[in-house]
């Protein structure tokens, strides 16, 4: 997306386009009342979230737009995919720096997700100096 | 009361028993972390960069950075501007934080290099009145907003879904809800979104254990997320079970789903957590919104939180906690400032706790504010709480501050009650979750708090909630039953505010909905410069805020004493006839009355309520008890009390004359004093008895045989009678004195008691 103009929703609603390829203009209620949209259907585009970046960066908020980057990495990534990451960087939960390791280079070869693949990298590094891979219960 | 020490000041005793000795006030102790701001073991700010690669900060070499120093020096530190930041002059960067003249960009822009040590030293050089006047600049959005609580002690949905909606009604911009009972999650959260949408679509969340938050989030129950916390320590950090890599991860989750989310941190939570290392509250707070803004955070709920008592038992805690929320401003977060916590048991100090955030405004004044009883607060009791809603209108109003709140009619607030859980139930219904009969509703609509509601048992709620994640409802299907059974206007709201998620504008700094349109830092930014810039409130807006609910005025004063006289013929418990000129009497004991020109003319009653038949009549009887002969003259030019006794004395025999005016003020003149040097006076109308007015004319009487009696005294208990009554009190006294003719001399009344005067 380009030249984009900020509240999206009202700019360029024509332009917006759900994960799931829906138009913004037709995620109405009568297309939820006829079972026309689902609640999947009301997901943010890679595409979007990455225009949502760029604003953030026009701004000056370069840590923000970083992380609806890394956001938009992770719009493809399934709701248990995310869990399970999730509870994987969480202190104790890996047994090892090559635990977090692999699931990076997974994200990264799967989903295109070198942004979030880079964060789990760096943590699977200081993990290992701080001594995060024990086990706390 | 405790048994008296003798020779003891009993002035302590009674400051002993004052609300506010239940609170605790710890003395300044840096090793056990009790330290406002710059503990002796707080770091000296320093930066080292090598290339691209920070080897210190603030005095630690990088070899022993913690995770947190390592998450700072990597994602926080700006390399383009840190040079120039970390050589700025603290005290010269902090007097620019206070000039109109110097851009918030400006000062934005170095933020972003300057460590966390840096940063406690420049705030270390702000008062807290610059600091409340950095934070109107500093704040990101131009318009303040803030947050409810919507939250109570049995997880009722049904009372839950009105209370959402009745916050949104008063204007609350989102609403946080939590649980009792972590299994209700779901069902609070579907209530409350209910709730919201009845309320026309403010944001709304549900605080819970953050996996199960992100589930509500996925599901369409919540519109952001606000507990993704940081801490200011290894420790805590790791006790809190996350590192910040993990909250990164976990908000680049929210983000891809569309879901708002903030962090949240405060002072004092590292000292509860036993993890300081003798740090300054205000040093580890640093620490934390730098992780903040490194993990790309659009904003921070901070400001003390579950930490503000203990930081507010510190001193200098309160100027800490202002400091902090600063800070996030400066740091260019979104900032919902705290005032989450009941920090005291004194309401003074509540009230003045929430002064300098009201004054400067912040991106959320509160971030949970109680609308909803203290003892229903599932959160703890918030600083402000639903009793408190009105006496937070009245210092918007006070001020003329923009506190995000206005005052609400009983009309209105029924109707978006009953719209509220008759929504509820139809969702309930439709999707068999459960039958709400026309009882459980109106307990819920008419109900102040859950003590009164008589609705679901503790286990249908769980049962309830357990539906709603088991059958994977989501607020699709909400759209859907509320749509079948003609709640479009909800079904519209929701659908918009689903539908704004694929946009993913309210992501943005400081977003909030309102009428259906995202304002944020981007499209709303703050660009106060001083007077003229910056928020200003409409004329339209400050009329609400202005209108308190039973304002009077002259026309509601003077209908009351209409429908007085009207109803309770005070008017006619005496009849008086004019004699004409009132002449200089001789009797040497006589005692002239000298009533006002509206007295039981268009007036018929004292502020106490005593008729003015009644009034009279014991003046009369006290005169005659004190072997005085009274007479009644009406005096025209003035309505002043003391030029209403010295005339009545001048016309009277004795020397000694009373002078009443319509509201029931009193006074006992003699005839060769100054207008107002009088001899008694009863100056408190309101809490003045008839028996008062009795022992004023014995008084009267007695003082015309030479004697010097006692003075009569109104006993006083030091309540603020002046804010009850001078409203009142100054349109009575108007209408007196618009019944003035200062051409009219003082005529004579004969007075006759009818039946029923007396008491």
């Amino acid at each position: 997306m380009s030249a984009v103009k900020y509240p999206l929703s009202e700019n360029m609603p024509d332009r917006i386009k759900s994960a799931t390829g829906r138009r913004y203009p037709d995620l109405t209620v009568e297309a939820v009342a006829t079972g026309d949209a689902e609640i999947a259907d009301f997901q943010i585009s890679r595409e979007t979230l990455a225009a949502q970046a760029e604003i953030a960066a026009g701004q000056g908020r370069d840590t923000l737009a970083a992380n609806f980057q890394r956001g938009s990495e992770l719009i493809s990534v399934p709701d248990s995919e995310i869990f399970e990451v999730y509870e994987l960087l969480r202190p104790g939960r890996a047994k090892d720096a090559d635990e977090l390791l692999s699931k990076a280079s997974y994200l990264r070869r799967t989903y295109r997700a070198e942004k979030v693949a880079e964060l789990i990298e760096e943590a699977a590094r200081i993990y290992a100096e701080r001594n995060l891979f024990r086990r706390r219960y | 009361m405790t048994d008296r020490v003798p020779n003891r000041w009993r002035r302590f005793d009674v400051w002993d028993e004052r609300p506010l000795r239940l609170d605790s006030f710890a003395e300044e102790s840096p090793v056990d972390g009790f330290c406002a701001v710059a503990s002796p073991f707080d770091p000296t700010p320093s930066l080292i960069i090598d290339g691209d690669t920070i080897v210190e900060m603030d005095g630690v070499r990088r070899e022993d950075f913690d995770m947190i120093d390592t998450f700072i020096a990597r994602h926080h530190i700006d390399r383009m501007v840190a040079a120039e930041a970390m050589t700025t002059d603290s005290a010269a960067f902090a007097r620019d934080m206070v000039d109109v003249n110097v851009p918030r960009a400006d000062l934005v822009r170095l933020a972003k290099g300057m460590t966390p040590a840096k940063l406690a030293e420049v705030f270390g050089h702000l008062s807290t009145l610059e600091l409340t006047f950095a934070q109107a600049k500093l704040r990101s959005r131009r318009e303040p907003g803030i947050q409810a609580h919507v939250t109570n002690a049995k997880d009722d949905p049904l009372q839950l879904v009105a209370d959402a909606a009745t916050a949104g009604l008063l204007g609350f911009d989102e609403i946080e809800t939590t649980v009792r009972v972590a299994s209700n999650g779901w069902s609070n959260a579907l209530a409350g979104m209910v709730g919201a949408a009845v309320a026309g679509g403010v944001l709304f969340q549900c605080s819970i254990e953050e996996a199960e938050e992100l589930r509500l989030g996925l599901a369409g129950l919540t519109s952001y997320a606000e507990t993704v916390s940081v801490y200011g320590s290894e420790e805590s950090f790791i006790d809190g079970d996350d590192t910040p890599w993990s909250k990164a991860f976990l908000i680049a989750a929210y983000a891809s789903r569309g879901i708002k989310t903030r962090c949240t941190s405060g002072g004092g939570a590292e000292i509860l957590m036993g993890s300081h290392n003798a740090k300054s509250v205000l040093y580890l707070e640093a620490r934390c919104l730098c992780v903040q803004r490194a993990m790309g955070s659009q904003g921070t709920q901070n400001g003390g939180i579950d930490g503000a008592p203990v930081t507010s038992s510190l001193p200098g805690g309160g100027r800490e906690i202002l400091a902090e929320n600063v800070m996030a401003a400066l740091l260019d977060l979104e900032c919902a400032s705290g005032n989450d916590t009941r920090i005291s048991s004194s309401e003074i100090r509540v009230g003045g706790k929430i002064m300098p955030f009201l004054m400067a405004g912040t991106d959320f004044i509160c971030s949970g504010f109680g609308s909803i009883p203290a003892y229903d607060n599932s959160f703890a009791a918030s600083l402000f709480n639903g009793e408190e809603v009105e006496d937070y209108l009245a210092l918007q109003r006070d001020f003329q501050l923009e506190g995000g709140l206005r005052p609400i009619e009983e009309s209105e607030t029924n109707d978006i009650r009953t719209r509220a859980v008759e929504a509820l139930a139809a969702v309930f219904e439709e999707l068999e979750l459960a039958e709400i009969t026309d009882a459980m509703k109106r307990s819920a609509i008419y109900a102040s708090g859950s003590q009164e509601t008589d609705t679901f048992t503790p286990g249908e709620v769980t049962r309830i909630a357990n539906k709603i994640r088991e059958r994977g409802l989501s607020l699709v299907d909400v759209v859907r039953a509320l749509n079948k059974r003609g709640f479009s206007a909800e079904a519209e709201t929701l659908t918009r505010l689903l539908r704004l998620r694929v946009a993913g504008d309210y992501l943005q700094t400081a977003a909030i909905v309102r009428g259906g349109r995202v304002i944020s830092a981007v499209n709303d930014p703050n660009g106060y410069s001083g007077p003229g810039t910056g928020h200003r409130m409409t004329e339209q807006r400050w009329r609400k805020i202005a209108a308190m609910r039973n304002s009077v005025n002259r026309a509601s004063v003077l209908d009351r004493e209409i429908r007085v006289a009207a109803s309770s013929a005070a008017k006619s418990r005496c009849r008086l006839v004019s004699k004409g000129p009132a002449g200089v009497g001789t009797a040497p004991h006589e005692v002239v009355i000298g009533v006002s020109p509206a007295w039981n003319e268009r007036i018929f009653q004292t502020t106490a309520g005593h008729a003015h038949a009644d009034v009279l009549k014991a003046i009369f009887a006290g005169i005659i008890e004190g072997g005085g002969t009274p007479r009644l003259v009406r005096i025209f030019y003035t309505a002043d009390t003391s030029f209403l006794g010295l005339s009545a004395a001048r016309l009277s025999g004795s020397g000694y004359g009373i002078g009443l005016q319509a509201k029931g003020t009193a006074v006992i003149h003699q005839k060769d004093r100054l207008p107002h040097h009088n001899v008694e006076l009863f100056s408190t109308a309101p809490i003045t008895s008839i028996d008062h007015y009795r022992r004023l004319g014995r008084n009267a009487a007695r003082l015309s045989h030479g004697e010097m009696p006692e003075p009569v005294v109104v006993p006083y208990d030091g309540q603020a009678i002046h804010a009850r009554n001078h409203v009142r009190t100054a349109l009575l006294y108007a209408i007196e004195v618009g019944t003035i003719d200062k051409a009219a001399s003082p005529i004579e009344l004969s007075v006759e008691f009818l039946e029923g005067s007396g008491r």
